[in-house]
């Protein structure tokens, strides 16, 4: 009892400590003094006085939202003799690797740098920033000489690094036993199976409505959908992140979608938001970094062929750019296995302000289609990016990190579809070779939009990734009978090239409450 | 409540195998960890602090006295506390643990010696241990508060200067001055962990290279 009241007042210390600093804060203060003109509030009550306020006013359920938003996002409160590394990542062997991913990346980007003789950051000239900043809302349209860039790391190389990622305390012989892993992942992290995620995803069992499922032109609306939606209203009405978020584990109405996520990821749309916006546009036009050129090269590969999302090729440079050079995104890092690399300044120690990830311009564009406004997509992107897909390109033991994913993936994989696994395994088409493409991408690019969209509203809901493994498995699924057939890997590739046709939902329900084990 | 560091001599762990433990195929299971306090009379343990290394489950026994007139005798005080939820995966394996002293089975009086049972029942790892182990008593009271002058030697009341109005109510002055008080100590005390927000350092923001440490 002793150790959870004083874990209890570490956490409740590290929240405020957090929350001071915050917008919130300050708008709340502003609030207190402007209430102080109120007849209801007396001097020797002030305290309850301006609470009460706070409550009829609506300032406290802002206020419990962003702490409901605190309290998802950053990790327990750690053991006290515990260093900072250690609250990034517990495992000694997953830090290393991390560290040496890190550094060859490092290395590429130094090597560009030396070979291309070009700097990783300048200021612009005058001339340039002004160009710049008239065709900011039009870069698609330049056509500069990209050919000497060449992309710093594919999923491919990240996928080796995992594969060859060792547990030294751990028994990895070489004759085969009960204790080889016979997928490609080797490190023995604990994975759900399918009663415990049958458990956890509890709201998505065939007794309950879904969005995705229940909205379809077949079932007449009065059954779910009129419903649901008039509950979602209540929820925005409300203003509650909590609630909305237990909401939309259900699926989100379109029309209500780009609030819902707002909602959840605490974010508001005030003056000082935008304002923040147009600062980073602004380091932007002064700063010229070499990884604007990478940028702009993924960008004009990917999005621009892709036929959903060409026509936001200019908004995802806005993004991205800005993105580049946010110093928020820093303070993630103490929970990420990942570290900013440094550079140095005219000799004293500079912080390089960009992550060096693995460009999520995939991740953005399916934003594009709720959100118009700039500085409102951006927030919406760097908030999803720095609680969930930030997991996806860094080595970690987290339960949504992406080694656990693909052990998920496999583990499912294996244990509920032996037969095809073995075949695959056997042709040497390892299912997860083909499958980790789509989850490192959270399936962007290869779901039809509102699908994408659907698969998303989950993530938000349940606050974990666990639920792209578990599609990955049931694609696989619904697709064994054609894999059984197939005698290369090139084969089973073909046979999983297209997944615009799938519906995400039914495929989830299935595979977690329908399948005979 | 504060805590003092013992120094302490942790003995090499011992393990506990059935049979030769040369020709056994198996690697044992059971390790014993003995710590002994050459310097210091037997003390009140207040908290153990140490690093797992893939240990499963912790059992400790102390050697203490009862009473003065009795040889120390040997107690279990904590059987088979879980590290590892799950002996064959990762989860708690390389975790920092803290035991307290309401944790355990008995009271932890006039200990002189701790032996640490180390169980590891999965034969997947190569070796199991506990690392960086700290023993704390119980520390001296904190120190009492010296009030300021003014509080604790009142300054003799000198005669008022007479009010044209009534006197306010001096309850009431009293609880006022002292919210208005605490609002002042809390503003004084905030401190926030915010970035500000600025990358460049004096407006220049050339890099050449990214450095590898």
């Amino acid at each position: 009892m002793l150790q959870e009241e004083s874990d209890l007042s570490l956490i409740i210390a590290q929240i405020v400590q957090k929350l001071k600093g915050s917008n919130l804060y300050s708008q709340l203060e502003r609030q207190a003094w402007a209430s102080l003109q109120r007849p209801e509030i007396k001097l020797e009550s002030l305290k309850e006085d301006i609470k009460e306020f706070f409550k009829i006013s609506g300032w406290e359920k802002k206020l419990q939202n962003a702490v409901y938003s605190e309290l998802s996002v950053f990790p327990l409160p750690s053991h006290p003799a515990a260093p900072p590394e250690h609250l990034k990542e517990p495992l000694v062997y997953m830090r290393k690797a991390q560290g040496s991913w890190e550094k060859r990346i490092l290395k590429s980007l130094n090597s560009m740098c030396t070979e291309l003789s070009i700097p990783l950051a300048r200021k612009r000239p005058v001339g340039e920033q002004k160009e710049l900043l008239n065709k900011w809302n039009e870069m698609g349209t330049d056509e500069p000489d990209l050919s000497l860039f060449r992309p710093v790391y594919a999923p491919k190389d990240f996928l080796e690094v995992l594969i060859n990622l060792r547990n030294p305390n751990y028994e990895n012989g070489d004759s085969l036993s009960f204790r080889t892993h016979l997928g490609l992942i080797q490190v023995p992290l604990k994975v759900k199976d399918i009663p415990e995620l049958k458990e956890c995803f509890v709201e998505l069992g065939l007794n309950i409505g879904q969005l995705g499922i229940d909205d379809s032109t077949q079932v007449p609306p009065e059954l779910f959908e009129n419903e649901h939606v008039r509950i979602g209203q209540k929820v925005l009405a409300q203003q509650d992140s909590a609630a909305a978020q237990q909401y939309i584990r259900q699926g989100s109405p379109t029309a209500l979608r780009a609030e819902l996520w707002a909602l959840i990821l605490n974010i508001s749309s005030q003056p000082e938001d935008v304002l923040y916006y147009e600062q980073l546009k602004t380091n932007v036009i002064q700063h010229d970094l070499l990884v604007d050129s990478l940028i702009y090269k993924d960008v004009k590969l990917t999005a621009s062929n892709d036929d959903y999302y060409f026509v936001f090729e200019d908004y995802l440079y806005q993004v991205l750019l800005c993105f580049s050079r946010d110093t928020s995104v820093l303070s993630h890092f103490a929970f990420n296995s990942a570290s900013p690399p440094k550079s140095y300044i005219r000799g004293k120690l500079g912080l390089e302000e960009y992550a060096v990830f693995y460009p999520p311009n995939g991740k953005i564009a399916p934003l594009c289609f709720l959100y118009h406004e700039p500085s409102k997509l951006y927030q919406i992107f760097r908030e999803m990016y720095v609680r969930f897909f930030f997991r996806l390109h860094s080595i970690s033991s987290h339960p949504s990190g992406i080694v656990s994913l693909c052990l998920l993936f496999e583990t499912l994989l294996q244990t509920y579809l032996p037969q095809l696994f073995y075949h695959l395994r056997e042709i040497g088409a390892q299912p997860l070779r083909i499958s980790f493409k789509w989850m490192v991408r959270a399936f962007s690019g290869y779901l039809a939009t509102d699908q994408l969209l659907l698969l998303w509203d989950r993530i938000l809901g349940y606050n974990s990734l666990e639920i792209l493994a578990v599609l990955a498995a049931a694609v696989f699924a619904f697709r064994a009978v054609n894999l059984m057939e197939v005698t290369s890997l090139a084969a089973a590739e073909a046979v999983l090239a297209d997944l615009s046709t799938l519906k995400v939902m039914p495929l989830l329900q299935i595979f977690l409450f329908a399948t005979v084990t | 409540m504060s805590r003092v560091l013992v120094p302490c001599h942790v003995k090499g762990s011992v393990a506990l195998q059935v049979g030769d433990v040369r020709t056994s195929q198996g690697r044992p299971g059971v390790l014993v960890i003995d710590v002994t306090f050459p310097s210091v009379a037997p003390f009140e343990l207040q908290e153990i602090t140490f690093k797992n290394y893939y240990t499963a489950f912790l059992s400790i026994r102390v050697r203490q006295y009862t009473s003065a007139h009795t040889p120390a005798k040997w107690v279990t005080c904590l059987r088979d506390y879980c590290l590892m939820p799950d002996p064959h995966s990762e989860e708690g394996a390389q975790e920092y643990v803290s035991l307290f002293k309401y944790q355990m089975l008995c009271d932890m009086a006039r200990v002189s010696e701790l032996r640490l049972i180390l169980r590891q029942p999965s034969p997947l790892w190569l070796s199991f241990t506990v690392e960086e182990l700290q023993i704390y008593q119980q520390g001296p009271k904190s120190p009492s508060v010296t009030f300021p002058k003014w509080l604790s030697h009142p300054v003799p009341c000198e005669q008022p200067a007479l009010l044209r109005e009534g006197l306010p109510d001096p309850s009431r002055v009293s609880s006022e001055v002292q919210q208005m008080w605490a609002l002042t100590e809390m503003i004084r005390a905030s401190h926030t962990s915010a970035r500000i927000g600025r990358f460049d350092v004096d407006g220049c923001y050339d890099l050449n290279l990214l450095s590898y440490t």
